[in-house]
């Protein structure tokens, strides 16, 4: 980055040290108005006046001289970028830095919160709304409660009450003290389904995602030949988690068998993956490739690549995030995702580049594939995944194309005019 | 005439329950289990007051309550909500939507009764 900001640190440091201007330009030996102008970057400083001026100061030239940190542009750019119905001065973006760096620290700052939590307001929103089980049990646990709680006390309190309407409670309260013993042990196993004390995220896809992330979702040992029993599992909470990442690892298994690592990365060598051309290469279908990219080690494909694959009722049934692209799970993403439209019209691979709205605006190039899942007797209607492998696009590529506007999920997406909109957005002031 | 109270549950064990209760109380008690056409037989019901269950098959509580709101010669009609979430942004958006009182399950019998007592009083004195 180029340094244009030296004079401004100088006059930030000048002003901490309660020196005036004039102060300090005798101390240098130049005169208060040629300070004055390198003060403003209107002149370049640098030699012997930069170690002197840092003398004068205290401080070493190095901090005179340092660039403001690159992170902190760069959080104030996503920040400017985020803005709704602000259009900050973006190129006086370094300028502002360098004359307020503790504003643009607070700023960049309230900015990473922000973000962190609108992360946290999007998963407690998608767990409370999408965690069918966990709500319907609550209602259910309370409502019985109610009931008993209500007729109880009128068997209780009333002093005089007629004898079918006593019956009627009688039988009432027993029903309710059945039905709330059934809910209550419900609830309880389905809470208690975790051995783990700290960590009850009660959701198997969550478990499942969780764990393939921790392992980069890579698995040296099945590379090398070996199965998804191989495959340590103990770690995860609950049976369901464990039963559903096995069945995930058994189709790893499958796609590193049809396509070895040694031989993609011979396919890869010096060339941005061309799915199509894989699968013929290795003929295989295009699913497998795009789930076999998705998980070669970082490092293979250059740029971050992400995964989701769904089924036909549109519900996610594995991802693999790449940052800037965010995925809801339990399917309530947006319609607009290449990987439902694949749903549409199967068996036909989909290219497409796509800007999801929300917090970075990054583009994403997307291959997307549905396919028939195998039936079991015959005139079985086949139920169709789909699975969409999400490239970033490299920041001024040269490979502009036309990007086409999707969401996150209805529930965080910005777009006030789209079509496709489910339900309200909470970042709207509507809501 | 006797006062009328409608109430919209679909738990036929709580409906009982307020049923009996008011019925003492001297009020005259229609119930109705279903979401869907509550808007409807509020309006053909014309009660003096309505209470009603959020998590009703077909639209929920909220959407009800909206809707009444929307109707001019409704807008003043009590309305006691009854919820199982009790949760501080569910009674934020029952009171945006025009909510005249909210109660939390389980409730005890004295609170509903103190409430309809309070609402119809309220209502009578405007």
């Amino acid at each position: 980055m180029r340094d244009t900001l030296t004079g401004s640190r100088i006059r930030e440091r000048r002003q901490i040290a309660g020196l005036r201007q004039a102060s300090l330009a005798r101390q240098v030996g130049i005169s208060a108005s040629y300070l004055n102008l390198i003060e403003h970057n209107r002149r370049r400083i640098g030699g012997k006046l930069l170690v002197d001026i840092a003398n004068a100061l205290a401080v070493e030239p190095s901090l005179l001289t340092q660039g403001i940190e690159a992170t902190l542009i760069s959080a104030l750019r996503e920040a400017a970028a985020d803005a709704v119905g602000q259009k900050a001065e973006v190129d006086g973006l370094e300028e502002f830095a360098g004359r307020f760096p503790g504003w643009a620290g607070v700023l960049a700052q309230m900015h990473r919160r922000v973000v962190s939590l609108e992360r946290t307001v999007e998963t407690l929103s998608d767990r409370l709304t999408h965690d069918p089980h966990l709500a319907a049990s609550m209602h259910e646990v309370l409502s019985t409660a109610a009931a008993i709680r209500s007729t109880a006390a009128i068997l209780a309190e009333t002093q005089e009450i007629e004898p079918e309407w006593q019956d009627r409670f009688h039988r009432n309260l027993h029903q309710d003290a059945e039905r709330l013993a059934d809910s209550s042990k419900s609830l309880v196993a389905y809470l208690d389904d975790s051995e783990s004390a700290e960590d009850r995220r009660g959701v198997p896809s969550e478990d499942v995602e969780a764990f393939f992330d921790a392992n980069g979702h890579h698995f040296p040992q099945i590379e090398e030949g070996g199965t998804s029993s191989d495959i340590d599992l103990s770690k995860l909470d609950s049976s369901a988690a464990r039963s559903v990442t096995k069945s995930f690892l058994d189709i790893y298994v499958a796609d590193a068998r049809a396509m070895p690592l040694a031989e993609v990365q011979a396919a890869l060598t010096g060339a941005e993956p061309d799915p199509l051309q894989l699968a013929a290469r290795f003929s295989v279908d295009v699913a497998t490739v795009l789930r076999r990219l998705a998980a070669l080690p970082e490092g293979y494909l250059g740029r971050p690549t992400g995964l989701v694959v769904c089924d036909a009722s549109g519900s996610i049934l594995f991802s693999k995030p790449v940052p800037g692209f965010a995925m809801p799970r339990f399917g309530e993403a947006c319609p607009l995702w290449p990987v439902f439209q694949a749903l549409s019209r199967p068996l036909v691979p989909i290219r497409k580049r796509v800007v999801q709205l929300g917090r970075t605006a990054a583009e994403f190039d997307c291959y997307a594939y549905a396919w028939p899942q195998t039936v079991s007797a015959y005139d079985d209607a086949p139920v169709y995944h789909s699975v969409m492998l999400v490239r970033a696009v490299e920041e001024g590529g040269q490979d502009a194309q036309f990007a086409t506007r999707v969401g996150p999920s209805c529930r965080v997406c910005p777009n006030g005019d789209c079509k496709s909109r489910r339900e309200p957005s909470i970042l709207s002031e509507g809501f | 005439m006797s006062r009328k109270v409608l109430l919209i549950e679909d738990e036929p064990n709580i409906a009982e329950a307020i049923r009996f209760l008011l019925t003492r109380e001297g009020w005259l008690v229609e119930t109705h289990a279903e979401g869907s056409d509550a808007v409807q037989v509020i309006q053909g019901a014309n009660p003096d007051l309505v209470i009603l269950d959020v998590m009703l098959p077909g639209k929920s509580g909220m959407e009800i309550l909206r809707d009444l709101r929307e109707i001019e010669d409704l807008q003043g009609l009590p309305v006691l909500m009854l919820t199982a979430r009790g949760q501080s942004r569910d009674r934020e958006m029952a009171e945006n939507a025009g909510v005249s009182r909210f109660m939390t399950k389980p409730f005890s019998n004295a609170e509903v009764l103190t409430a309809v007592r309070d609402l119809h009083a309220q209502a009578t004195r405007s």
